[in-house]
């Protein structure tokens, strides 16, 4: 690593690297374990009080996290090297498992998200892509030039769009989202030309009338309903007011812990899964979402300070886009349970009940981990 | 591999940590956008989601209170409340209530005018997560058929509620009245807050008049309840006062008594009580069931009824006018006494008929023959009444002339509304010269008078009219206004009616003249042919009790001039009503009572069987009664 580098970066976001026997030997950062133990409890807690304090379900969320743990400790083992051999491996397997999908999925509610490997498991492969993308996007920049060349941006851009068209037919306008703003955002880091930047800006703009054209019905109404949930307040607008009057009546510091009275007689919809942020408003107040987003912003700029103390490019960009997708997560369904975004099915991390995402999000901070842990040259 | 030196790291590193900086200075920004928005929903707006959150766990239910119950005069129950199971359906635990509603036809099979009202009630709806009732009267095996298919029928309840019952169904109806559901029309002349969670309001009669005490007091509980509407816990309530208790003058025994009495015949008896004004017994056949009303009756049953010839629904005791006939007589008698233009031993000479000075016309005695026969011979008014003559009448009447007959019929409340609380009662129509010419435009023609002299033309009554009039002939003039309502409630407006004086200015003598003559209607016999009472051969044999009587027939159809009328030629609908007025003993009288068989043709032979029977219950029952009573009190 040359001298320059270093100065460049301020001194305050060097990580100084004293021994350490947790960070060299099993290679796990401490803050960050330490940030996820918390959130992790604090949603458990949450979660107990959704599921009107059943023990089951609560036990079995403690299941999945604990996997998830585990997940991250052994990913975090792996060098990233072999991250990024395999990331292109990888990202065709997910690309065929989408399309396997698309043929032998599941039928759920309307859309083909499941993918059901009899007497194993069933998952959603595109919960898979969600790590395979920034994966094969970062291991394409590599070696490439930065900021990238037309050309480059062109394939990176094929990259994205393949998997994204093929989860938005499931449909699954929600991931399909999350996957082209991950990957539009590691493009913007790599350093695609800001008139490029403004330009696709403007394109996706005067885009919307025609992906609207291309929705079903029951997005429109989603989208709509945002506006205006009022005009079928027993109906689609149902849960969006609810969630808001569930928020809104939890005050500073709420009615307190199990007291909802709006998820506890059942006006919420979705209280364990979608809208669990609400049950959190609820009881907890303003200071328990303030409390939590404040954890959530602590593990991003934890994860963003791990991404520019990274060693390669690769890292730089696999780093970023796992920190970024986890803010888009935590953005996109807050935003959706207080009211200014539609209603798209995407959990609250490390909350909302659940085994896919929690594993994925694990498995993101296991990578981040490995790369920040697993270094070519010790200064 | 591309060549190492295309790499410059450092500038890649500079380039990379600027576009971090820049995107997660957004990505803060955003955040700074969801505590704002957190902030303005949970400390701005917190005082408004929290009455909505309020608003959404905590209902004001209605409790509605228990009807009061009503009883008759020996304690029996007439009214009363029973539950009755409901179909109900809370709209927002469905998600396809039409889908929903084909699965509760296949069950139930509901009736196109069910899934109708249970539309409009619906629509009419103002409260979420309030159920809404699909059927009325479930049977148990409906009830069993609901209950098992449960699990596939979200937002399905069975819910019972408290509805009125009639338990001696059709006896009653015309008596008491009954309660209906409250219909669209009802909603803007009802206190809405009186009514909430309350199906039913009195209607007819009794429970129409006394509908405020019986209605009793709506209480309120508030409830947490969850958003399928069930009640989690019940915070406070107020519970509601049940509706008073009335009790009437109705004997359920001489109900009965007059009901079984009527038969099968169309008609109508009403029985009084001359010391207090109580109704004992008000019938009116056919009648018909309103239990079946209460909890909703079909259309095809209720076009049935409505439709029938036999018109079940009116109520002819006090909704129906009839022509008095000659049970008109005895109250013109002590208006000719009274008036001093005739007395006890006045007499005429009746060949049959009785012509009007320069008048072509015949009016004819009722025994009167095409082949000039019949007629009553030398009459007085004694005689008049007994063998209910005619031409007598024609004469008297012609003597007191409308003016006076109009004014002194009308202290017997003819034409008058005078029962407390009955609101269907009918006026009837007591005719006068101003009457006719305002209303008919023409002249009172001397015609008109005979025609009333004997309780014809356009002189109408209600069965329960006349009962009173003979009562206060029983009284010896004293008026008291006929009433249902025992005790129970202070409801009664006596300035709704027309209160009438007693008659003062009738000696006594006169009283006992009439009454006399109205006892030989029953009572005197072997006298030979044309001289018995009317009504001796038909009821007046076997009597261990004096009674005094008088028949009358109504014509339905005008007999033209040198016609006779001959009941076997004469359709059955258009047969001359029978009735027959009295009261029991002579003396000390406790009942009186009008009859009317509406085309039963003769009153002595047809209505006079049916008071005599309803007598004969009375007095048997009161002498009972009386015997129990003594029978106590040498015990003591």
């Amino acid at each position: 690593m040359s001298a320059d580098f270093v100065r460049q970066l301020p001194q305050s976001m060097l990580l100084t690297r004293k021994k350490s026997f947790i960070r060299d030997v099993f290679h796990i950062d401490l803050p960050t374990l330490a940030l996820l133990i918390f959130i992790s409890s604090f949603g458990l807690l949450i979660l107990y009080s959704a599921v009107g304090r059943e023990v089951d379900p609560f036990l079995n969320q403690s299941a999945k996290i604990s996997l998830g743990f585990l997940a991250m400790f052994v990913l975090a083992q792996i060098p990233p090297i072999l991250f990024m051999r395999i990331a292109p491996w990888f990202f065709l397997l997910a690309l065929f498992l989408l399309v396997a999908t698309f043929f032998y999925g599941v039928e759920v509610k309307g859309s083909r998200r499941w993918l059901r490997i009899p007497g194993f498991i069933s998952f959603q492969p595109s919960e898979l892509m969600k790590l395979a993308l920034p994966l094969m996007l970062a291991r394409y920049f590599q070696n490439r030039h930065l900021p990238p060349r037309p050309r480059n941006i062109f394939w990176a851009t094929i990259m994205i769009a393949v998997p994204v068209f093929l989860i938005g037919v499931q449909p699954d306008l929600g991931t399909s989202l999350i996957l082209i703003i991950t990957g539009v955002f590691l493009l913007f880091v790599a350093g695609i030309p800001w008139r490029l930047v403004f330009s696709s800006l403007a394109i996706g703009l005067l885009s919307m009338p025609l992906l609207w054209s291309f929705m079903h019905d029951y997005q429109r109404q989603r989208i709509l309903i945002l506006f205006d949930p009022e005009s079928d307040a027993l109906g689609a607008g149902w849960n969006i007011i609810q969630s808001k009057t569930a928020i809104g009546s939890g005050g500073v510091f709420g009615k307190g812990l199990f007291q909802g009275t709006q998820s506890n007689l059942d006006f919420l919809p979705e209280t364990r899964t979608d809208f669990i942020l609400a049950v959190l408003g609820e009881e907890l107040g303003f200071s328990g979402i303030v409390l939590l987003l404040s954890m959530y912003g602590l593990l991003i700029a934890r994860g963003v300070l791990l991404a520019v103390n990274a060693q390669d490019t690769f890292g730089r960009l696999v780093s970023i886009s796992i920190v970024f997708t986890f803010f888009v997560y935590v953005f996109v369904n807050i935003g959706m349970v207080i009211g200014i975004l539609p209603v798209v099915g995407v959990p609250l991390p490390f909350v909302s009940y659940g085994g896919t995402s929690v594993l994925t999000l694990f498995a993101g901070f296991g990578i981040l981990m490995s790369i920040q842990n697993h270094r070519r040259i010790s200064l | 591999m591309e060549p190492l030196a295309l790499k410059d790291h450092d500038r890649e590193s500079r380039a990379f940590f600027r576009r971090i900086m820049l995107g997660f200075s957004f990505v803060g920004l955003l955040l700074i956008v969801l505590v704002g928005r957190l902030f303005y929903l949970q400390i701005i707006q917190y005082e408004v989601f929290s009455t909505l959150s309020d608003k959404n766990r905590i209902q004001v239910q209605p409790l509605p209170p228990m009807r009061g119950l009503i009883y008759d005069k020996n304690g029996e129950l007439l009214a009363d409340n029973a539950p009755s199971f409901y179909l109900t359906v809370t709209p927002e635990a469905v998600s396809d209530l039409d889908g929903l509603l084909v699965k509760l036809d296949e069950l139930l099979e509901l009736e196109d005018s069910e899934l109708k009202a249970f539309k409009k009630r619906l629509n009419r709806r103002k409260r979420p997560f309030s159920s809404v009732p699909l059927r009325y009267k479930l049977t148990q095996k409906e009830i069993a058929r609901v209950s098992v298919d449960r699990m596939a029928l979200p937002g399905v309840q069975v819910e019972a509620r408290l509805v009125r019952r009639y338990p001696k169904g059709e006896l009653m109806v015309h008596a008491i009245g009954s309660v209906r559901r409250i219909n669209e029309d009802d909603i803007g002349s009802i206190d809405p807050i009186a009514y909430l969670g309350t199906d039913h309001l009195g209607k007819i009669g009794i429970e129409k008049y006394y509908e405020k005490d019986l209605l009793g007091k709506v209480g309120y509980q508030r409830v947490e309840i969850d958003a399928r509407g069930r009640i989690m816990k019940v915070l406070d309530s107020n519970l509601p006062s049940p509706g008073k208790n009335i009790h009437l003058h109705i004997d359920s025994g001489l109900q009965l008594a007059a009901y079984k009495a009527l038969r099968e015949r169309r008609g109508a008896v009403v029985a009084i009580d001359p010391s207090t004004g109580g109704i004992l017994a008000i019938v009116s056949k056919p009648s018909y069931d309103p239990n079946l009303f209460v909890t909703g009756i079909d259309h095809a049953s209720y076009r049935k009824l409505r439709d029938s010839r036999d018109a079940p629904l009116f109520n002819r005791a006090v909704q129906g006018q009839y022509e008095p006939g000659s049970t008109i007589k005895p109250l013109l008698g002590i208006s000719a006494l009274t008036s001093g233009l005739i007395d006890e031993d006045y007499t005429i000479d009746d060949p049959g008929w009785y012509q009007l000075p320069q008048e072509e016309r015949l009016y004819r005695d009722w025994n009167w023959k095409i082949t000039g026969e019949g007629g009553h011979g030398e009459v007085g008014l004694e005689k008049a009444i007994y063998r209910s003559c005619n031409v007598f009448f024609y004469d008297v009447s012609v003597r007191l002339g409308i003016d006076q007959i109009s004014k002194d019929l009308a202290l017997f409340g003819l034409g008058l509304n005078t029962v407390l609380d009955f609101p269907e009662a009918k006026k009837g129509l007591l005719p006068s010269r101003e009457w006719k010419e305002r209303v008919r435009g023409i002249p009172w023609y001397p015609g008109d008078t005979l025609n009333i002299g004997i309780g014809q033309g356009d002189l109408l009554v209600t069965p329960l009219q006349l009962a009173s009039a003979i009562s206060v002939v029983a009284n010896r003039g004293k008026w008291v206004a006929p009433r249902i309502l025992n005790t129970g409630s202070e409801l009664i407006e006596k300035s709704k009616v027309s209160s009438i004086e007693d008659f003062d200015h009738v000696s006594k003598r006169h009283w006992d003249f009439i009454i006399s003559a109205m006892e030989k209607v029953v009572h005197r016999n072997g006298e030979g042919l044309g001289e018995n009472g009317t009504a001796w051969a038909s009821i007046g044999q076997y009597v261990d009790y004096r009674m005094a009587g008088k028949s009358g027939t109504a014509q339905v159809v005008g007999i033209a001039q040198g016609e006779e009328y001959i009941e076997e030629e004469v359709d059955e609908r258009l047969r001359k009503h029978a009735w027959f007025v009295g009261f029991a003993p002579i003396n000390n009288p406790t009942i009186a009572l009008a009859v009317i068989v509406e085309n039963g043709g003769s009153g002595s032979e047809i209505a006079g069987p049916v008071a005599r029977s309803i007598i004969d219950y009375h007095l048997k029952q009161n002498s009972y009664k009386v015997a129990k009573l003594s029978n106590r009190d040498l015990n003591l």
